[in-house]
Order: C-alpha cells, then structure tokens, then sequence
C-alpha cells in the first residue's frame, strides 16, 4: 500500500481576477522507505500542492482532490482536529528558509519540545531528554547549551538542523522537504543532504524532496516528477530521467545545466519548448503561484 | 596587447565592532590582504561561502566603501575614495548589480526613472535623450519599449534582473560588479540571464567581477578564478588551472560539496544506496 497517494489534485487560488490554477490534476504516490523528488521552477505548483497535503493553505485556496490516502486513511474526509493529529508527527515538512520559519521569539530547544507536548504527551524530563537526543542526531554540536539558543543566535545551517529536529521528532512516517537546502552554501547544503538520506535510511520514512536543482535531484532521489505550470510533464525513475528524458520540458532544465553548455550559449526553456514564451523576455510565470 | 582594468594589491577592510558598557570593542577583518587583476573584457570569478569577505571586497572594488589598507587601481589611475572622495568619471567607470532583484529596484519608481537615474545624477543629459537611452536599453537587455512606464512588481525575478544589469549599463562602464546576479532566480531564467551578460560583453567589451557560490555557473563564465575563505584567497588562477588542480584544501572541500548532476555518478550513487 502506497504511504501517500494522490489522485487528481487541483488547487486553486480566489483572485480579483478571477480563480488562479495552481495545481492542476496531479498524481502522486509514494512508497514507504522512498526518496521522491518534484522538480519545477517557481510558479510550477510544486509547494501548493504539499502544502495542500499538509493542510497549510489560506483560505484563499480551493483544494480538490479524487483521492488524497495517507496511510489508508482519507485526509479530506478528516475532521481539521483529526487531520491536525496526524500532520506533524506522521507527516512532517522543512521549509525553504530555515531562520524565517523558527519563531524568534523562542528558543530552539521550547520549539522542538512543543511537538513533543502536543502529539507525545511527555513530561517535561522525557521532553528534554529526547530534545537533546534530537539535537545529538542532527549533528547539533554542544546540545544542551543550544537549547537555550534563540534562532538569530545561530547560522542557516544550525536553524535548518533544527527545523530536521522539530520535523523527525515524532518519528514520521512521511518527511517532505521544501527547499531544504536553497537558501545555504553548498559545503552546508552537502551535510544537510547527507543528514536528510541518512535519517530517512535509519528510520525508513518515506522522503519526498521539492527542490530545482537537478544536482540535489541527482543526489538524492529515486524517483522524480517533473512539474511545470501545474502540470505533471514526466514521471521516471532517477537514471532514466537524466539517460533519457522523454518530455521536452525535462530536457530543457538538463540543457540549461551550466555544467552541460556546449560551445558558448546555454540552451533556455522557452528555445526548446514549443509554446512562445509569454513575453519578451521570457521570464517563466510572473504572478504569485508559489507562497 | 591586453589591457589591465582593475587591479588591487593587498587589500585589507577591517570593521569596528563597538563595544557596549560591559563589552570591549573588537576588530573583524573581513578582508585580510587579497591582490588581483583583470584584463580588459575578462571575468573573473570570486567564489566563496557565506561570511568569507567576497561582498566586502564587491563593494570596495565598486568603491562604495574605502580599503582600510592597500592600493585599488581603476584603468591604470590610483583610486582612494578615502582621502579623495568619489567623482562622478570614477562612477561612471565602475557599477555594481546585487544578488536580489527584489530588494535593489524602489517599488515606487517607474522602470523609465529607474533607467534615467545614473543619468540624471551623474551627467547633464537632457530628459528627452534620457529618456531615448534608456529606451535603446531595455531594447538590450531583451525588454520592449512597452516596459518604460511600468513599476517593478510587474515583473518576475528574471526580469527584474534585466532591469538591474540595464541601470548598471546606463552609464556605459568599463567595469561591472555582479554580486550573484543569478542566485536568486531559477535553472531555466539563470540560463537567460547569464546569456544576456555573455552578449553585452561581447558587445561592449565589459570586464566582469563575478560574485558566486555557484561552481557550475562560475565554470560556465569565468577566465580566472578567485576562492576566498575567511577573508583570504586562497586560490587564485585561470579558471581550467583552478578546476583542473585545486591545491587547497578548502577548494577541494568546495568542489566535492557540489552536487553532481550527471549519469555516472548517479550510477555510483544507487551502486552505493544498494551494497549498504
């Protein structure tokens, strides 16, 4: 039985212009101990519609879905008090910016014991006790002094060691990382990886990874979808999708490599796709799709 | 023969961090003795994490703020912004575009005014040819006519990138400053942009400074290379040299951090994943 699968995804966004199609009509499934990754550009859905399984989006946004089974059980069909008992211990999510999305207001070590409170129900010892445990895993060095630590008291790479610790802290069974790494230097986004694929091997969760950059694809993934504008484009596993890329949108993002230029250009998108680029300059989808 | 743009020698910017009641004041040398040079119509790359100095130094060599020690030459003349001030032929010489399209743009300025600015500051061009030039550049830059009135949040990111390579241009330097100029856009937009920055070279026979974290696209663009770490550099050489034969070992450390995107090592990878 797949761990999460997803039948027909729609989102959309109430604009003054009308509804906005974020997602439209995704299938996704995920088996338990996978690495999955979404690849796209900004605008491409991809966050919507995670976040949609995550239960995150404004009011403002429609989600309609044929099927959306996490474990068997139908998450639309949840009450929000059932849904939210589910979301955060057995599906969890890093997001892209790791200082931003810690409160600043409290320290680390409050942060990571609140989800032990709330879906654990330990005591404050207990909670501790797995608190620096988490923090050990993470590669936190000095944990029981970085619990008192606020979040601009340390560097990207901790906070996002932190946000893995709050996410894994009730052994999910489903991890989906977005962006994890964008906003960090790329010795740190090494050890980030490396932890993310090395704790989803030793608790065997499903990992599902939102990223564009086909290197952190490269690197991490089985399997991988490519979406664009809302759409599915391709679906393959990892070899196959960088030996033989059989949609041309995927072939475009490999072109557009830099490390795959031949002679002085780089290939762009809108060279090789068939549709004219919506305007002059190109530029991929303008209005606000992503959050 | 070539001709030398920019050289520095030993450069060195140390910060005051002042001190509280209970707190001693303290240096931070941000930039600790870095020499370089660049030809006419060359790039060269300064690559390094976070922290390391390379924005420091970006902003010394566009003489926004002076060296503590060391000497900065400009087209062959000496410059000390310290002692001398900045003039407006300095200015004209040097622009800088920075890493965030969305911050370095006044949303409450029209793309035409924003053109217009270097302009208006620092030369007595009338408004009609203002107006004129800044037309014939977005032009450039692969914008239309049609995007002189409007404000930036009409735009995406790649654009807006286009609209700050523009402004930089507006004045015609020698020399340009880009401080991560892609990092903040996507694969297929950074492709564009780097694109448009190959083309205006060749057009205009600009030297680039080129700020990265990003070997793949600093393989892609450079002539010589630059790693800083800690405010050092601690490699320095033509671009094939620096890839060919990285000799310290922060370099090494760096190019194994990159993430490789082609088959074979994605076969060694699930070889890997599978033994274990």
């Amino acid at each position: 039985m797949p761990l999460l699968e997803i039948k027909n995804l729609t989102v959309s966004f109430d604009t003054a212009a009308g509804p906005f199609m974020a997602v439209q009509g995704i299938d996704l499934s995920i088996e338990p101990r996978e690495v999955l990754a979404i690849v796209g550009e900004s605008g491409s859905g991809k966050s919507v519609a995670m976040l949609a399984v995550m239960g995150l989006l404004p009011n403002t946004a429609t989600v309609k879905a044929d099927r959306m089974a996490f474990d068997g059980v139908d998450l639309l069909e949840l009450s929000p008090s059932e849904r939210r008992k589910i979301v955060g211990k057995d599906i969890s999510m890093i997001f892209q910016e790791p200082i931003a999305s810690l409160n600043p207001c409290f320290t680390a070590g409050f942060q990571i014991e609140e989800v032990l409170r709330f879906h654990m129900g330990m005591d404050r010892a207990q909670r501790r006790a797995r608190a620096i445990e988490l923090m050990k895993l993470v590669g936190i060095a000095d944990p029981e002094e970085r619990l008192n630590s606020f979040p601009h008291q340390m560097s990207g790479g901790q906070c996002q060691r932190v946000m893995i610790a709050i996410a894994i802290a009730c052994n999910p069974k489903l991890l989906i990382a977005d962006e994890p790494t964008t906003a960090l230097d790329v010795t740190i986004q090494k050890q980030i990886l490396d932890l993310l694929v090395g704790l989803q091997a030793k608790y065997g969760m499903g990992l599902i990874m939102i990223t564009h950059n086909m290197g952190v694809v490269a690197e991490t993934a089985d399997r991988v979808i490519v979406q664009y504008k809302g759409r599915k484009m391709e679906e393959a596993d990892v070899l196959s999708l960088f030996e033989q890329p059989k949609s041309n949108y995927t072939r475009a993002l490999l072109s557009a490599l830099p490390e795959n230029a031949v002679g002085d250009r780089l290939p762009t998108i809108s060279d090789m796709l068939f549709e004219p680029a919506p305007s002059a300059a190109g530029s991929g989808p303008a209005t606000g799709a992503a959050p | 023969m070539s001709v030398t743009v920019l050289e520095g020698k030993n450069i060195v910017r140390d910060y005051h961090v002042g001190g509280g009641l209970f707190r001693p004041s303290r240096t931070v040398h941000a930039v600790k003795g870095v020499s370089f040079s660049v030809d006419k119509g060359k790039t060269l790359a300064i690559v390094g994490e976070s922290g390391c100095g390379k924005s420091t130094l970006a902003r010394i060599i566009t003489l926004i703020d002076p060296a503590t020690a060391g000497e900065l030459f400009i087209d062959g003349n000496k410059v000390d912004i310290a002692r001398d001030g900045l003039t407006k032929e300095m200015r004209r010489k040097v622009q800088i575009v920075f890493q965030n399209p969305y911050g370095s743009l006044n949303p409450r300025q029209k793309i035409g005014d924003v053109l217009g600015e270097p302009l208006l500051i620092n030369t007595d061009t009338p408004a009609d040819e203002r107006r004129d030039l800044a037309m014939k550049m977005l032009k450039k830059v692969g914008l239309g006519p049609e995007h002189y009135n409007r404000y930036p949040h009409m735009f995406s990111g790649g654009q807006r990138q286009r609209i700050a390579i523009a402004r930089a241009l507006m004045l015609n330097p020698s020399l340009l400053v880009l401080d991560e100029p892609v990092s903040a856009l996507d694969l297929s937009v950074q492709a564009q942009v780097l694109n448009l920055l190959a083309d205006l070279q060749d057009e205009f026979k600009l030297t680039y400074v080129f700020i990265s974290h990003d070997l793949s696209v600093v393989r892609y663009i450079a002539d010589d290379v630059m790693v800083m770490y800690y405010g050092e550099a601690v490699e320095y050489g033509s671009r094939d040299e620096v890839f060919a034969d990285p000799k310290h070992s922060y370099t090494k450390t760096l190019f194994a951090a990159t993430p490789r995107a082609d088959v074979a090592s994605i076969k060694a990878r699930l070889a890997k994943k599978k033994a274990a």
